[in-house]
């Protein structure tokens, strides 16, 4: 039996695998300029590795691998720094009044109502869709990478925490502390 | 082994049916990863007296799904870069190919 093994070929990479990782990076991202760096950064940075390239994974997938660090590597720089504490803070605060401090109570002002998304189903809704995707911008940028990671790859809890660098427990807060915004968020602009 | 015993004394009763806020935690964790038997027991309580929790775990179940849609939608709708960011970005890997 032999197992295949795979060759790179960088003239082609551009039209075989440009525009696939342009939309890899941007469905993770969302944002087209940085989505563009990203895949010259991946390619370049390929291009210093091709010595070391084995031939195991096919050009595709090594190629993805490349382009999978740097998009870590972004959410880690997004959310370190003075900016994180300053949209974390912010994201905190409004959520602060949502529980009675006491017992922890739903404050009744800020309690979840039944809104548009109980009775029918917006899964087809594609207002609802935009809604959703800004509500999600509002969050902070550590805990958006947290709740993609989370969402769109399925990444594991270990994962997730050792590449953002979150405690576990942090990991739960963060979790938490997303969707309560993210939920709130819906409520207010559903139309 | 009477001292792991759930203990529900009338006071941490009440403590339960009123802290949404870790009600609202448990439903989180719960959706994503485990959570003990005591936990469980504690949610159940909590949900069995409490609508406005249930409204919200109906949501967030709800909210869930559609992220995880709107993201797999996202990553099957295919983008296209531009012909002439296609062109640059294919000048600079023959260029850095040559210079080998």
């Amino acid at each position: 039996m032999t197992t295949k093994i795979h060759q790179l070929e960088p003239r082609h990479w551009v039209a075989a695998h440009a525009d696939y990782l342009f939309t890899y990076a941007i469905a993770r991202i969302n944002d087209e300029e940085q989505a563009k760096d990203l895949v010259q950064e991946t390619f370049l940075a390929a291009l210093q590795k091709v010595a070391k390239f084995e031939g195991k994974s096919a050009e595709r997938t090594w190629l993805t691998a490349i382009l999978k660090y740097k998009i870590i590597d972004l959410y880690r720089k997004k959310s370190s720094g003075l900016a994180i504490n300053v949209d974390v803070q912010q994201a905190e605060q409004e959520q602060s009044d949502f529980f009675e401090p006491e017992y922890g109570h739903w404050n009744l002002e800020r309690a979840p109502q039944s809104f548009g998304i109980d009775d029918h189903d917006p899964v087809v809704n594609k207002e609802f869709n935009s809604i959703l995707q800004k509500c999600m911008q509002k969050l902070p940028a550590l805990w958006l990478s947290v709740f993609t990671m989370k969402h769109m790859d399925d990444e594991t809890t270990d994962v997730i925490c050792s590449e953002l660098k979150v405690t576990p427990s942090n990991f739960w807060v963060i979790i938490h502390r997303a969707k309560l915004n993210l939920r709130a968020c819906l409520q207010k602009n559903w139309i | 082994m009477p001292s792991k015993k759930l203990d529900l004394t009338m006071e941490t009763l009440k403590k339960i049916q009123n802290n949404c806020h870790k009600a609202t935690f448990l439903i989180e964790k719960k959706l994503i990863g485990r959570i003990t038997l005591r936990e469980k027991i504690e949610l159940k309580i909590h949900l069995f007296g409490c609508g406005i929790c249930r409204t919200y775990q109906k949501q967030t179940i709800k909210i869930s799904q559609m992220v995880r849609r709107l993201f797999s939608d996202s990553a099957n709708s295919e983008k296209h870069l531009d012909d002439t960011f296609k062109k640059d970005l294919q000048d600079r890997i023959e260029n850095e190919l040559d210079k080998n």
